[in-house]
């Protein structure tokens, strides 16, 4: 996998461009947690990469096997992905009462309905 | 054994006290149950400020592991100083949230919103007191997401935009900090603060210079700043900051205002000082150069628009993104009075902005509304309430014998021993403009008649106008008495800054 | 192989995120997330990090594409266009956040390489070599997870509930007070009309239900883990839901149990930390708990894991159970209305007449 090194985080970056654009250019709340969601996870992908080792396995003691791929990214990210979906649930929580509260879940309209209040 | 674990009890009892709010499950236990953990907290974090004074950083083992294998708490003077803060802020808070909560939240809520402020204060306390890069990511996410929670639990529908913008973009800052940590990991090997800083100034493994000078960490550096600066609403980052105050319940608004953005700029200094010092970000990055000019157009525009703004706690909002302002000039001077001069207003700010919000709180309590042309004349009946707020307002305005003064004069002299006259001359400009917008409100409350027929308002409940002439009065204190408070912050700059040097 | 593999799942990823940003319809977006999730767990698979992978298929897969289906079957598909400025805008700033991202890679060690500070730096050997023999678990996520760093798992729990009672605040319902009538159509769930899908389907539930236990308890040996337990077990629990409504559901396991539920399994694990303290160690110093330390550390470990598992399983049920509810709501509200609106119809013609 050694060619492949750079190329692989550079994929990364272009996940998490692809999901940073999603956020920033929609103006439907939905979709905007989609794309925060995709950003997210690509930057999961990114910290999960830092601790392959190459040749190492699975951080599971087995017998036979000498290396190992360091197991602190995988917790950080165990924890990152909880937060996650945790802000995910709360954000999608806002969006069902502001559809309720507003009539719509298009940026330029709740705006609209602001200021004539 | 208290003593020994104080550092840790700080922050856990109040996190453990929440899940219990909600077992309790009525709304009075669960304040009494968060009003005598806040305490708690507050007498082990003035403890702790006394340790930390005499004998210098204090450190915990987190599960008996040393670090860097496990999580260390690690507790330096700067830390303390805003611990110190938040928890005063907090002991303020509660004893005035009874009244207040009862007026502004459904009951049927109030066992979680006394839940979610513990867990807000708490995630708050941890940032202080973290020596793990990434336990600090966790922290801020804990008192991120309880801070969503109150800010919508009103019943303003405008709160719920507010708190999803400031969700969208919480996260954003929350992730880039996780960009910089993990790439500072990726060349570090290690989370924990002082052992990144050791190794960032080390020699890399190809012999090219040291750590820290690779683009990997000035990469790391920036995203680490942009996602703080989010987090401290630092122009032109700002634009979730003034409909959350705006149109959160009254308590959350006076909380958070004395709290929230301290704790990040802590965050900001932890990313500067403790854990990239050595390897100097202020020369790596033109970190100097962005911030100050920054912060001072900040300070500016925001005081400009609060002038415009017509309704109280709107305009309060805008005038705590010119005091982050202010805080963020010190910073960007990379010099020690600087420092002092930033950590000085912060523990200021928070007093003001404290006694601001909660003074609107009263107003609110009574009234129901916070928009300027129905408030005319309201503070002549409030006269206890109106006290508060002009001390507050002067103080905001830095006037001689206040608070406000002796920080923004601190931030002058740091200013000008740089040389920096223009920058100086902005300073005070937006300080005329703060007499201006501080003026209008007050003129409203007090100069202007009521409305014909007005139904009569009675002062605010004992309850909610004592903590607010406690934190009134403070501003008196600290304007007159200021050494002590001078003191502490010069060393903790001190402090900060003797890491930097080799 | 493990080449082919990368490049093959690097390529659907990078096609996925493309439709995503691409269309213009949210239920094929959604869907595109939870492919995109599914996708990306695997690749956790190919890059040694099963816990992770196991998370993040229940998680991003799972619970969080539910999540946002149900709040679009709430909120409608339709998005309105995008004005082009704001695209340009928002193109531009990713291109800056990738250029210094890419700036950034160009000090890194390359993908894998055991040279890298992450691999060299002691804390890595003794997570992989130490900690084995120190604490007697052959998983090295489990101990770091739940001691090494335990603190991190508890402010993470704290995070889960913190997520829960925001969620009940929230959209929540009140308690003993549902202000609609029951539209009689809804008062079962859907399967009535689905007689083999539930038949099949409630054979499942058991096995779920076992499964999560089974997780729960293997996280020394396996992957898993009081997370992935709690996760598993509310998706018995939300199939449950799908098959018999989601009335029937509160009433089998009701929501204030769940609320209860959910500040237990917190309390179960700060408690452990205080414990320790009254032992005299450090907060969450498992080694405490009994006479021969690597026992202690088993028991905190397998405690605090069953507080994890509570929380989460409570937290995740209510999430959804909240989310369920305010859909029911919302589409009896429209019925409600679109049978009054027939009825009007029906009645202006003749009192026209």
């Amino acid at each position: 996998m050694e060619f492949l090194g750079y190329i692989n985080y550079w994929v990364f970056i272009v996940l998490m461009m692809s999901g940073f654009y999603l956020f920033l250019s929609a103006r439907n709340l939905v979709k905007k947690i989609i794309g925060l969601n995709l950003f997210q996870t690509s930057v999961f992908i990114y910290y999960i990469s830092t601790g392959k080792l190459r040749d190492g396995s699975v951080p599971i003691q087995t017998e036979g096997i000498e290396s190992y791929s360091n197991p602190l990214p995988h917790v950080l990210i165990l924890t990152a992905i909880v937060v996650g979906v945790a802000s995910t649930a709360l954000g999608l929580s806002l969006i069902l009462r502001i559809k309720d509260d507003y009539g719509s879940i298009e940026e330029d309209e709740i705006d609209a309905q602001d200021v004539l209040s | 054994m208290i003593a020994e674990h104080a550092i840790i009890l700080v922050v856990v009892l109040p996190l453990l006290v929440a899940p219990l709010c909600v077992l309790l499950g009525r709304g009075t236990l669960a304040w009494g149950a968060a009003t005598l953990a806040v305490w708690s907290s507050f007498g082990l974090a003035l403890h702790l400020l006394g340790r930390v004074l005499e004998e210098g950083v204090l450190r915990y083992q987190l599960g008996g592991w040393a670090p860097p294998v496990g999580i260390e708490y690690r507790l330096d003077l700067a830390g303390a100083l805003v611990m110190t803060i938040v928890t005063a802020i907090g002991a303020v808070v509660l004893p005035y949230s009874f009244a207040s909560v009862r007026r502004e939240i459904d009951e049927h809520r109030h066992a979680w919103f006394y839940a979610c402020l513990l867990l807000c204060f708490a995630g708050l306390l941890g940032i202080t007191v973290t020596g793990d890069a990434f336990n600090l990511f966790v922290s801020l996410e804990i008192s991120s997401l309880a801070t969503y929670v109150l800010v919508s639990i009103g019943r303003d529908r405008r709160a719920l935009t507010a708190a999803f913008r400031y969700l969208l973009l919480g996260t954003v800052g929350a992730t880039f900090y996780l960009i910089g940590v993990g790439f500072l990991y990726q060349m570090t090997g290690t989370l924990n603060m002082e052992d990144m800083a050791r190794i960032l100034t080390e020699a890399r493994p190809d012999g090219l210079g040291p750590v820290h000078s690779t683009k990997t960490v000035r990469a790391a550096l920036a995203f680490l700043t942009v996602g703080t600066f989010l987090k401290i609403a630092l122009f032109p980052l700002h634009v979730w900051l003034p409909n959350v105050y705006a149109y959160a319940p009254s308590v959350v608004s006076a909380f958070l205002s004395a709290t929230a953005t301290k704790v990040a700029i802590l965050v900001l200094l932890r990313v500067f000082y403790t854990v990239d010092g050595k390897a100097t970000p202020f020369d790596a990055l033109p970190i100097a150069d962005t911030m100050v000019p920054l912060a001072i157009v900040g300070a500016l525009v925001a005081s400009f628009v609060a002038i415009y703004q017509r309704d109280v706690k709107r305009l309060l909002a805008y005038s705590s993104i010119a005091q982050v302002g202010y805080m963020a000039i010190g910073i960007g001077l990379a010099t020690q009075a600087g420092l002092a001069a930033s950590l000085l207003h912060m523990i200021n700010h928070a007093i003001m902005k404290g006694t601001l919000f909660l003074a609107v709180g009263c107003i609110v309590y009574r009234v129901g509304q916070t928009r300027l042309e129905g408030l005319r004349g309201v503070g002549r009946e409030m006269p206890l309430t109106s006290t508060a707020l002009v001390l507050g307002g002067l103080s905001l305005i830095g006037v001689p014998l206040t608070a406000g003064f002796v920080s923004k004069w601190a931030l002058l002299q740091a200013v000008l021993a740089d040389s920096h006259w223009i920058v100086a001359a902005l300073i005070l400009l937006s300080s005329l403009l703060s007499i201006l917008y501080v003026g209008q409100v007050i003129h409203v409350l007090l100069l202007r008649k009521r409305p014909p027929g007005a139904a009569p308002i009675q002062e605010a409940p004992l309850w909610m106008v004592l903590p607010t002439l406690v934190l009134a009065i403070g501003n008196l204190w600290f304007g007159i008495a200021s050494d002590q408070a001078a003191e502490v912050s010069r060393q903790a700059a001190e402090f900060l800054i003797r890491e930097v040097a080799p | 192989m493990g080449v082919a593999i990368d490049i093959i799942l690097l390529l659907f990823l990078l096609s996925i995120a493309f439709a995503a940003c691409v269309t213009r319809n949210l239920f094929s977006a959604a869907m595109l997330f939870g492919i995109f999730s599914l996708i990306s767990a695997t690749l956790f698979v190919v890059l040694d990090a099963v816990d992770v992978a196991m998370t993040e298929a229940a998680v991003g897969t799972g619970v969080s594409t539910i999540l946002i289906l149900i709040t679009l079957a709430s909120t409608g598909y339709r998005v309105s266009p995008r004005p082009a400025g704001r695209q340009v805008l928002a193109l531009a700033v990713s291109v800056v956040l990738g250029a210094t991202m890419v700036y950034g890679t160009l000090d890194m060690p390359s993908l894998g390489s055991p040279d890298a500070p992450v691999h060299t730096h002691p804390i890595a050997q003794y997570y992989t070599e130490v900690s084995p023999v120190e604490m007697g678990i052959p998983n090295m996520v489990t101990p770091l997870l739940a001691s090494y760093r335990g603190y991190d798992t508890l402010g993470e729990t704290a995070v889960v509930f913190t997520a829960g009672i925001g969620v009940l605040a929230l959209i929540g319902r009140r308690r003993r007070k549902d202000p609609l009538p029951i539209v009689e159509e809804f008062r079962e769930g859907g399967a009535n009309r689905h007689r083999v899908l539930r038949v099949i389907s409630k054979q499942l539930i058991p096995p779920i239900l076992l499964y999560a236990c089974y997780v729960q308890a293997h996280g020394d040996f396996g992957p898993g883990g009081g997370f992935q337990a709690g996760v598993i077990f509310a998706s018995g629990l939300m199939l449950f839901m799908l098959l018999f409504g989601v009335e029937h559901a509160r009433r089998i396991i009701r929501p204030v149990v769940l609320e209860k539920l959910i500040a237990l399994g917190l309390l179960i694990y700060g408690g452990v930390g205080l414990v320790n303290i009254l032992q005299g160690g450090a907060f969450l110093d498992y080694r405490t708990l009994a006479h021969d330390p690597q026992h202690g550390l088993h028991y905190g470990i397998l405690t605090i894991e069953l507080g994890v598992g509570i929380t989460v399983a409570a937290v995740i049920t209510t999430i959804i159970y909240s989310f369920a509810s305010h859909l029911r709501d919302h589409v009896m509200q429209r019925t409600l209305r679109l049978r009054q609106g027939a009825d009007a119809a029906q009645t202006s013609p003749e009192s026209g007449a």
